[in-house]
């Protein structure tokens, strides 16, 4: 290689690896172009945002703190939505039986929904992304090992899986304890319940990737193979996984809400979406129907918004699609 | 085939055995099952003996073994919390889940097939966009969610169902029925329709799905270049091809039902081994929670199973695969 090429080369490594590259990279590309072109892609990804921006921001954007005791009225109990005769427009969506304003609750729900959301996501591709590489990778004993647990457990819903773990740990650990770590317990085991389809899918990527001649190069070099694996056959492998966290995502937080509701999910003292709707659900036969429907309704757009996100970038990464 | 159907039968063993394990393991080792048998005033001594005499101080295999003979015979001890045998418990609440797991999946049958081959068929009618958009809203709500609008619009706005138990029922023998009585009927209405929606919307995509892959085939193309009429087309071809995946799906989601069961035996205070089984949970009652781990594996092996023995049989591909591959 003369200087003049080695120049040139580098030159050219530098401008496309700058900021403004990269980004004008991405607005050309065809992932932008498809979402550009899609209102329920823009819509739904809005409204996640939104909640999310919402959520993490709760405690300065809520006009009131449902958990303050000195900000709550019993006298102002079970009024009713704003739109509705008796509303008030202190309390946009009503308040509870015990003056909390809807709003507000909503708002400290949905953090800690998306928090255990989130949470048992990163977990389980914490778990499923090395097994399914190692599983792609090494073949052999290890894969059939570990596959053959992924199909027995995936023979059973995820749902009694969680329920399960959570029951045991309700049972092991004293009260106390019990409920300071009831957080950790549900996302443990949401996660657990959840890893198997990132496995399968990195397992079945890497196992395309293995034989390509890039990573044949690099095991001619002598790179190791964890670092092959890491650095090389990991970051193609990652499309896929996309799709699957956002969806398993959206299955994640209705997940969380259907144990809250039942009892068996976070503990009352920090309330999720689930323990807003089961404890409104009392009221319900009385005709006070905002205790729990408003809840639901927020809940339904957060999922709802985030499986038309996944929808979308399935069909956008899908290769077969173009 | 032999050799398939022995593997698949030595791996069911094996979880079952790993099942049984867990369940005896949370049984023996999880809170004391004296402390909670007995009052406060029992001595130490009494307990000492009715350790003994309940083999509490044997090793570890000889108790599980003990265990494991017992839940085969159906025998799990007493429930903590009802002071009943936990197989009278089960007993009592198996044709209230039954019915109602029965009821909601034939409903889902009923209605996912036909809407999924009508999607189908007309991929870009306004009514099958709106099937289908329907169907990601099914997705979206949580059943409980689904359960409580329900109630909300029939049972509170509108009075016309009734939104809790399983209305009168008429004993058969052991078995109780609510389908031969008015009241038991209209109380299935509202829960089946939950417990339906969630399989409704899945069953749907996936007959829609598997008839445009096959739609798409070889063959498909040259039916229609022989003439076949259409409609022959679409469903004596199309149709049973795309029924196969179907079938095995459907028998998985049983089990999927028997989980969402235990949500809407709870939104509608259905009286079956869902709710039993919340309580348990709820009132950390060990015996009753570990029964039903056990029953619940059981029926899931069992149907896995029963679904990949079907699978391989009907599928002649599998065969010929395996055949070529040396039969292993």
């Amino acid at each position: 290689m003369s200087t003049n090429t080695e120049q040139t080369y580098e030159a050219a490594a530098k401008e496309r690896s700058g900021f403004s590259d990269v980004l004008r990279r991405f607005l050309d590309s065809d992932l932008w172009f498809s979402f550009r072109n899609s209102p329920v892609a823009i819509v739904a990804t809005t409204v996640s945002i939104i909640i999310v921006f919402a959520a993490v921001f709760a405690p300065w954007l809520s006009p009131t703190n449902p958990f303050d005791l000195a900000q709550f009225d019993l006298l102002d109990s079970e009024i009713p939505p704003v739109w509705m005769a008796d509303g008030d427009p202190r309390f946009l969506l009503g308040t509870d039986d015990q003056g909390r304003d809807i709003f507000s609750t909503i708002l400290y729900g949905s953090r800690i929904s998306l928090l255990v959301g989130f949470s048992s996501v990163v977990f389980a591709m914490a778990i499923g992304i090395p097994l399914g590489l190692i599983s792609g990778y090494y073949g052999g004993h290890v894969d059939a090992i570990i596959m053959r647990i992924a199909d027995i457990q995936l023979s059973f819903p995820a749902i009694l899986i969680a329920f399960l773990i959570d029951g045991v740990a309700r049972g092991v650990l004293p009260r106390e304890v019990h409920d300071e770590m009831a957080l950790y317990v549900l996302v443990f085991a949401i996660g657990i319940s959840g890893w198997v389809q990132y496995a399968r899918t990195v397992r079945g990527s890497t196992m395309v990737e293995k034989n390509k001649e890039y990573v044949q190069a690099a095991r001619v070099i002598g790179i190791r193979r964890g670092t092959i694996l890491m650095r090389h056959i990991l970051p193609n492998v990652l499309g896929p996984v996309l799709v699957i966290a956002t969806i398993h995502l959206a299955l994640a937080i209705i997940t969380e809400a259907t144990l809250s509701f039942l009892g068996v999910g976070v503990p009352v003292t920090s309330p999720s979406l689930g323990t807003l709707i089961r404890v409104g659900y009392d009221f319900l036969f009385s005709g006070v129907w905002w205790i729990t429907i408003m809840p639901g309704v927020a809940l339904i757009i957060l999922v709802l918004a985030i499986n038309l996100v996944g929808d979308w970038l399935r069909d956008a990464l899908n290769p077969k699609l173009r | 085939m032999i050799s398939f159907v022995t593997g698949r039968l030595a791996q069911s063993i094996i979880v079952m055995l790993t099942v049984g394990l867990i369940a005896f393991a949370m049984f023996r080792f999880v809170g004391d099952p004296i402390n909670n048998m007995v009052g406060q005033d029992t001595t130490v001594e009494q307990r000492e003996q009715l350790r003994e005499s309940l083999g509490l101080n044997d090793p570890f295999y000889e108790q599980y073994l003990r265990f494991a003979w017992n839940a085969l015979r159906g025998e799990f001890g007493q429930s903590y919390f009802h002071r009943r045998p936990v197989s009278e418990l089960l007993v009592e609440r198996l044709p209230a889940t039954l019915e109602l797991s029965l009821v909601g999946a034939g409903l889902a049958l009923l209605l996912g097939v036909p809407a999924g081959v009508y999607t189908a068929l007309n991929r870009n009618g306004i009514f099958s966009n709106l099937i289908m958009s329907g169907s990601l809203l099914g997705v979206s709500i949580p059943t409980f969610l689904i359960g409580i609008i329900l109630i909300l619009i029939f049972g509170v706005i509108w009075r016309v169902l009734p939104t809790f138990g399983r209305g009168e029922v008429i004993d058969l023998g052991w078995w109780t029925t609510g389908f031969l009585t008015v009241s038991g009927l209209k109380s299935l209405i509202l829960p089946s329709i939950t417990l339906a929606l969630f399989q409704l919307t899945l069953i749907m995509r996936l007959v829609r799905a598997e008839m445009l892959e096959v739609l798409r085939t070889d063959f498909i193309k040259f039916a229609k270049a022989r003439g076949i009429l259409t409609r022959s087309i679409h469903f004596s071809h199309a149709l049973k091809n795309s029924l196969v995946p179907v079938i095995t799906i459907t028998g998985l989601q049983l089990g999927s039902i028997i989980a969402f069961a235990i949500i809407t035996e709870t939104v509608f205070q259905w009286p079956g081994m869902g709710l039993l089984f919340i309580q348990a949970v709820l009132e950390v009652d060990i015996p009753v929670m570990a029964a039903y781990l056990v029953v619940i594996g059981f029926v899931f092996v069992f149907i896995n199973l029963v679904v990949d023995i079907l699978y391989f049989v009907v599928d002649p591909r599998l065969r010929a695969d395996r055949a070529a591959s040396g039969g292993h």
